[in-house]
């Protein structure tokens, strides 16, 4: 008989501490899709997701009433469209991106992941025309979401793939300017990209993945920072081990859901992500967990410490509460989705070096970081490279979402809505990187990659 | 099968009976119950067997949930193994 503490704990963490999966994601083999006739691709991509994901919204629905907890997003992750592209003699890569959307629309999923190319080593066929379709495509539709894995501990930085991305994320954003510029919040930018990661706007099903899985998402920072404001004397040992406790609960929910989900689709469960994913709901900030640990603001000194072992703690607490664990697996640093972040930016305590810094020890990267829409696509790259350095020689995956404020300088605020949240334009160092950018070519792989 | 149901919110004459109604109208069988009353407010938490229930089981959160409002309580009906997969190894 289970005690009624625990029963108790369990539904204040669901009413009070916004505990929540974060997203079921569907991933689907789009690679027999392939044919050199784009019209019978698109036709082709359309039956396929429409047929597989069709329940998957309404068993989403099914699971959170009965179990209680909310699942906030149903998700599609696909094969990286370059790859379908690389077979069509017309390579009209908006085209799939519209199919995409259709479909997304007919699940009534709120994403659907996958304009993706993978590109860390040079550019195959399709590569550069999606790539170059990617400020279009995320313009003419609102649910699809694209990303581009420019480097790799294996392979290097393609540096050529960077100069490019950075010049892609302005013309996104100049193509969307009159919607807040909500092009580039859809794009993500990859050094050692993971192939099975639910979250968006980075989610895709890598070449290695079975024909159709499920992936979980959990979410639950609101829970860690109850649970560490009720206990205020704990020296950091405690402090980790209580975090510990609290993601292996969070981790389980998941867990859960993911078999069951998987269950009743009939499909493999692939992983539970367990990740520390905040909205900018008030209560369900990572910076405020940091906060709670005993910074008076997030970015303070002292941050990097304590985020890492925010992260470390999550991951040893998850990794027992799951049989399959995946994706990208620890804190999120976004700043537009982070009510405390967002605070901590405007304040001017949080900005891009420190942000930067805290990317080595958690799970992504630069993540949603408005910056003023006059930033050089040459500046963008170079963040791009710094971050996807940072990526390569760790072993990380590390991510660039940053969104240029067209006519927009340092202070104003732009907002995007829902879950992408709003956030202050953070200055940008001007001194320029652009000769640097300039010289293209692959930084090779680093003595980390040399492991056989 | 089995289900946990919870009601918190402000005491008042006669919850134990409005929900064990609404479990016995769809033939679920009330197993345990164990509540207090921590200051004003009213916890109860009730342990029910659903595998003979004559409702689809989604319905029967959302009357239960109706209810609540109406009484201005939270009454949550939730499937026992989440809090078994949360609490136990």
């Amino acid at each position: 008989m289970i005690n009624q503490k625990d029963i108790l704990e369990t539904i204040t963490m669901i009413q009070d501490e916004n505990l929540d999966i974060r997203t079921i994601t569907m991933g689907i083999s789009l690679l027999d899709c392939c044919h050199s006739d784009i019209n019978i691709v698109c036709d082709k991509i359309y039956n396929k997701i429409t047929t597989y994901a069709k329940d998957l919204v309404r068993t989403g629905e099914q699971i959170e009433k009965e179990f209680g907890i909310p699942i906030i997003n149903k998700r599609i992750s696909v094969t990286p469209i370059a790859m379908i592209l690389a077979a069509c003699e017309d390579k009209d890569a908006v085209k799939i991106a519209l199919t995409l959307e259709k479909a997304a629309q007919t699940c009534g999923v709120n994403f659907i992941g996958g304009f993706s190319a993978l590109v860390q080593k040079g550019f195959a066929h399709g590569d550069r025309e999606l790539i170059e379709a990617i400020p279009e495509a995320l313009a003419v539709t609102e649910h699809v979401c694209s990303s581009v894995n420019v480097g790799s501990t294996k392979t290097g930085i393609n540096m050529d793939a960077v100069k490019l991305m950075g010049e892609t994320v302005v013309r996104a954003a100049e193509r969307t300017k009159d919607q807040n510029c909500i092009g580039p919040a859809k794009l993500v930018v990859f050094c050692n990209a993971p192939e099975d990661n639910p979250f968006m706007a980075g989610a895709f099903h890598g070449a290695g993945e079975p024909d159709c899985v499920i992936n979980v998402g959990v979410s639950g920072p609101g829970v860690v920072r109850a649970a560490l404001a009720k206990s205020k004397d704990l020296d950091l040992t405690g402090v980790a081990d209580l975090i510990k406790r609290t993601a292996f609960k969070i981790t389980r929910m998941g867990q859960l859901v993911g078999t069951e989900a998987s269950k009743r689709l009939g499909v493999p469960f692939g992983i539970v992500d367990l990740s520390l994913a905040p909205t900018p709901a008030v209560g369900d900030s990572v910076a405020h967990i940091l906060e709670e640990i005993g910074l008076d603001c997030c970015g303070a000194p002292g941050t990097t410490a304590a985020l890492a072992m925010l992260n470390d703690a999550v991951k040893k607490g998850g990794v027992m509460a799951s049989s399959h664990v995946g994706g990208l697996s620890g804190a999120f640093i976004p700043v537009s989705e982070d009510a405390g972040m967002i605070d901590a930016a405007r304040n001017g305590c949080l900005k891009i070096e420190k942000l930067e810094a805290m990317t080595a020890v958690c799970s992504v990267g630069l993540d949603m970081i408005v910056i003023p829409g006059d930033t050089t696509a040459a500046t963008i790259s170079a963040i791009i490279a710094d971050e996807a350095a940072i990526g390569m020689v760790n072993s990380k995956t590390t991510a660039v979402r940053v969104i240029p404020a067209i006519g927009k300088k340092v202070g104003d605020e732009l907002s995007f809505g829902g879950l992408l949240g709003s956030g202050p334009v953070m200055e940008v160092n001007p001194v320029s990187p652009a000769k640097f950018i300039d010289r293209g070519g692959r930084i090779p792989a680093p003595m980390q990659s040399l492991k056989n | 099968m089995r289900a946990v149901i919870s009601v918190i919110g402000k005491d008042t004459v006669g919850i134990l009976a409005a929900v064990s109604a609404k479990c016995a109208e769809y033939n679920i069988n009330v197993m345990d119950v164990t509540q207090s009353v921590l200051q004003d407010m009213f916890v109860m938490v009730m342990m029910t067997d659903i595998s003979k229930m004559n409702i689809d089981f989604a319905r029967f959160v959302d009357e239960l949930s109706a209810l609540g409002k109406e009484k201005n309580l939270s009454i949550r009906a939730m499937h026992e193994d989440i809090f078994n997969a949360m609490h136990t190894i």
